[in-house]
């Protein structure tokens, strides 16, 4: 198919504000008489609020509202901006009498400055009944532990006295039948660390009172739609007296696919009749947002002596923290995006996920993935090499392919039975091979060791994601014409950065035959968009781009009819193309988009508009190959990465440009997950590294040489053929790193971050 | 509470403020509509705040607005000529270096400073004048290649 925009290297339609620094995120505006929000964070793990008093923080000169648990509606809810109803348990409240982290919620003030609001959080007495604590997830369902939720009104926790907040059971064949049958078996346990979003603006809301009373917020969210429907039954307004408006956001990664500062933001609002903001500073962000659920994982994994794998088991314990948001779901996709990935004819997967005093984990990018995939990644590699193969042509053999359909996630959905995936499109081996050829595989495969302490060595892993929840993804879109021939787009879509907006305009354009300048986009505004869920699970392109294509479709229709009686012939003789619509016969007669806007406005007294609504049954995988080359300073644990590749099957990629954009965040972020990153708590539950300087994220500097490759495929699913690509190559970093490390020094690595230190007492006893 | 008044030019325009002793530089410049100025982590650490005070790039978030007064601050808003942008921008935006945009102000501020003074900067160098910039959303590839690309455009113009 030929296309003229959709494939196209086009700028940003959102680009120039964010080069010129106009005012475009939530932060960029002043409302007169806007005041300052503080939360007052618990400073112990687990305690009961034995007595609070406010009265000096009140009589702070400057301060206009203080709340308390004693202030506000009593709601269970979960902060996981999820589709109604969601799955993760409703074991949250506004505020609580009870504080089950360091960083949970005691109150909150609204004060004229920052200043006096910090100073009065401080004027708050609060006597806490100190709890034991359960940090350790080994321990949260050990008897005796302390129990995180023993609130009655809490409600869809799996087992609450034992701190469970879910459970997964799902298996296909029997597992123990395929181990039995298999001369190879390898059973391996592997842990994964605490790794925050740190989306360089941190969380911020502002919410003030419209003219008519209505609560207006504005809020860095990748959930507009979602948080409006929260916060009404939080603060028990009706959804249709709040108004969510996303403006630019400074990154989300799904950590502000979370509703975390909207509901209290609107409290303090309500309270003190003036505008409030809330912004998290950084430090706030590192313990009171989110962050990646640590898992200890046991993988086991069967292959015959001819390199089939008969059967593989994935075994999860993992904490989500002091409250269940995207508890199951995460999980879930551990096993049901993972295990796929190879044809085993029996798989199993169970996981307890549990409550411990820890800060609360939540939905980031890979969502589940990484830690999966680090898992299965690395027992495959050690199965190769039991049986003597290759670890790419071992991988290749029994790798998932066009035509197959992975029945595990018919098992697995989002929190309930799921719909069964078949792949409909599959780049991966040009992945393989192109990805191969980029890191140099065959030969630095066999190359032989280095003299000296500095040891090389080259590692892959395949991975592979979503493109949107099956059944439960949905969006919808508008369009209408301008007399110009321009086309306004409104869509629900949450552009957070990876470029939705630009993506969208040029499926919008594509289908009506026009160039990008002719489409003005207007997304994330709950009162002048159209439904969507919002930005997660790689659904954007897919799901919303499915919408948007179907309102231009309709929208085309009607711009053919009115340039079919402009020009005396019928529309299935027309086609649009060039800002124009023009006859496919060999007459060659033409109206311009402008003119048929003219002549269905003022002559037709009829306005061209329509909108559609789209969701898919089925959830296409993007796949990537990951390929690093590493060198292991054998005298200090020291690991360097020299090259990775990274190549990836996003169906077609809309903006390449764009596509390869997210392909390299993803990477830097899946290199920091693998080497640097982890948030760190002492023995209290108290954050050690809450800034960037401790932290270590990756800079320019610390970036290896990065190759990006697109293996782009057509899939039928998707709109001209795309599918997703945002998460699918932060899975690869880490399992192709630990993978590199044991070709170059013959130690497996299997704990998450991978630290110098560690590594090099692993040395050391060689 | 005690004021003081600053005198000091942003981007090209004299300006004269009344600010508190103890006012961040950032906050000020924020609270006078220069919101190109983002606010990332307070500590100097993340860049996002850079603008460049007498050619020079600093984290306004570490620099009372007082010690401004006298000079002469660049913010992003300035680094346009009206509607004609300035070269690395618009490499910024021909190579997809842009996603959320949040460091991209930071990071177009220090490019500049360091094309200022290395017109021909290596890779490398353009990697180390970076690396004050942290940037979530890029892997920091296209913005380097961004800058390179305006680097070797300024070579082609006479």
């Amino acid at each position: 198919m030929t296309t003229h925009v959709v494939g196209k290297n086009l700028r940003k339609v959102d680009g120039v504000k964010l080069v010129t620094g106009r005012p475009a995120f939530t932060d960029d505006i002043q409302l007169s008489g806007m005041l300052y929000g503080k939360i007052l964070p618990s400073p112990h793990a687990h305690a009961r609020i034995a007595r609070i008093d406010t009265r000096r923080a009140k009589a702070l000169a400057g301060v206009h509202a203080v709340l308390t648990y004693k202030d506000v509606p009593r709601v269970p809810h979960t902060t996981a901006g999820q589709a109604w109803p969601e799955p993760s348990p409703y074991d949250t409240y506004l505020l609580d009498n009870k504080v089950r982290f360091v960083g949970d919620r005691v109150a909150a003030v609204a004060a004229e400055t920052r200043a006096i609001a910090e100073k009065a959080i401080q004027l708050i007495d609060v006597e806490y009944d100190v709890l034991p604590a359960v940090l350790d997830m080994e321990q949260a369902m050990a008897p005796g532990a302390p129990v995180i939720h023993d609130e009655p009104d809490s409600t869809k926790i799996y087992d609450r006295e034992r701190n469970i907040a879910g459970y997964i059971l799902r298996e296909i064949g029997n597992v123990e039948d395929g181990f039995r049958e298999c001369k190879y078996v390898i059973e391996r346990e592997f842990r994964t660390g605490r790794q925050q979003h740190c989306p360089i603006e941190p969380h911020i809301s502002i919410a003030w009172l419209d003219p008519d009373g209505r609560l207006v917020i504005r809020s860095s969210t990748q959930v507009p739609y979602h948080a409006r429907r929260q916060c009404a039954m939080i603060l028990q307004l009706p959804v249709s007296r709040i108004h969510v408006i996303k403006p630019r956001i400074g990154g989300g990664f799904g950590g502000k696919q979370e509703m975390l500062l909207e509901d209290i933001t609107g409290a303090l609002a309500l309270a003190a009749r003036r505008p409030v903001k809330i912004e998290y500073t950084r430090e706030e962000e590192f313990y009171m947002a989110r962050s990646r659920h640590p898992q200890i994982l046991r993988m086991k994994m069967g292959a015959t002596s001819e390199g089939v794998i008969l059967a593989s088991q994935m075994t999860v314990l993992a904490t989500t923290g002091a409250y269940g948001s995207h508890s199951t779901t995460v999980q879930g996709n551990t096993g049901s995006k993972v295990l796929p990935m190879y044809r085993a004819e029996h798989m199993r997967f169970e996981c307890h996920v549990v409550y411990t005093n820890a800060p609360v984990a939540g939905a980031f990018r890979g969502y589940g993935c990484p830690q999966g995939f680090f898992a299965q990644e690395s027992v495959m590699d050690e199965l190769a090499e039991q049986l003597k193969m290759d670890p790419v042509d071992f991988r290749r053999r029994n790798a998932i392919r066009l035509g197959d359909i992975d029945r595990l996630s018919a098992q697995l959905g989002e929190g309930r039975e799921g719909l069964p995936r078949v792949i409909r499109s599959c780049g991966l081996y040009e992945c393989i091979d192109r990805g191969a050829e980029a890191i140099g595989w065959d030969k630095k495969r066999r190359a032989r060791s280095r003299p000296g302490h500095l040891k090389r060595g080259v590692g892959v892993a395949f991975t592979m994601q979503g493109s949107g929840i099956a059944g439960v993804d949905w969006a919808s879109a508008f369009l209408k014409m301008n007399e110009d021939g321009s086309f306004f787009l409104q869509s629900g879509a949450s552009d957070v950065g990876a470029g939705a907006d630009t993506v969208l305009s040029q499926i919008a354009a594509e289908t009506l035959g026009v160039t990008l300048d002719k489409i003005v986009i207007t997304t994330g505004d709950t009162d002048t968009t159209p439904f969507d869920v919002g930005a997660y699970a790689s659904s954007t392109t897919i799901i919303s781009g499915g919408a948007v294509r179907k309102s231009a479709e309709r929208v085309r229709d009607q711009v053919l009819e009115v340039a079919a009686r402009m020009l005396d012939t019928t529309p299935d003789n027309l086609i649009c193309a060039d800002n124009r619509v023009s006859t496919v016969c060999p007459c060659s007669k033409s109206v311009t988009m402008t003119e048929i806007a003219l002549q269905s406005m003022y002559k037709d007294k009829m306005q061209i508009m329509g909108g559609d609504s789209h969701f898919n049954t089925d959830s296409p995988p993007p796949f990537s190959v990951t390929f690093a080359e590493v060198e292991v300073d054998t005298e200090t644990g020291k690991v360097r990465v020299v090259h990775l590749v990274s190549a990836v099957d996003p169906g077609t990629a809309i903006n390449p440009m764009q596509a390869e954009g997210q392909v390299q965040g993803a990477v830097a972020q899946g290199l920091g997950y693998a080497l640097t990153e982890e948030l760190l708590l002492d023995e209290l539950g108290r954050p050690r590294n809450a800034n960037f300087l401790d932290y270590k994220m990756f800079t320019a500097k610390d970036m290896p040489k990065l190759t990006t490759i697109l293996a782009e495929t057509d899939e039928p699913l998707g709109p001209y053929g795309a599918k997703s690509i945002s998460e699918v190559p932060i899975n690869g970093p880490a399992p192709a790193i630990a993978n590199a490390i044991y070709h170059a020094v013959g130690i497996r690595v299997r704990k998450l971050p991978i630290r110098p230190e560690e590594l090099l007492c692993a040395l050391r006893k060689e | 509470m005690k004021r003081m008044t600053i005198r000091l030019t942003v981007n090209a325009e004299a300006r004269e403020w009344s600010i508190a002793p103890g006012d961040l530089l950032l906050d000020v410049l924020r609270r006078e509509g220069y919101f190109g100025v983002k606010r990332g982590c307070e500590k100097g650490e993340c860049g996002a705040c850079t603008v460049l005070v007498d050619g020079k790039p600093i984290n306004s978030c570490l620099m009372f607005a007082a010690q401004a007064d006298g000079r002469d601050v660049l913010t992003i808003e300035g680094v346009a000529q009206g509607d004609h942008l300035d070269p690395l921008q618009e490499a910024f935006l021909d190579h997809g270096a842009v996603q959320c945009g949040y460091c991209t102000p930071g990071m177009i501020l220090n490019a500049k400073a360091l094309l200022a003074r290395n017109p021909n900067p290596t890779e490398d160098e353009v990697r180390d004048a970076m690396s004050g910039n942290y940037c979530r959303c890029t892997g920091y590839v296209k913005p380097v290649e961004a800058v390179l690309a305006a680097v070797k455009a300024a070579r082609r113009r006479p």
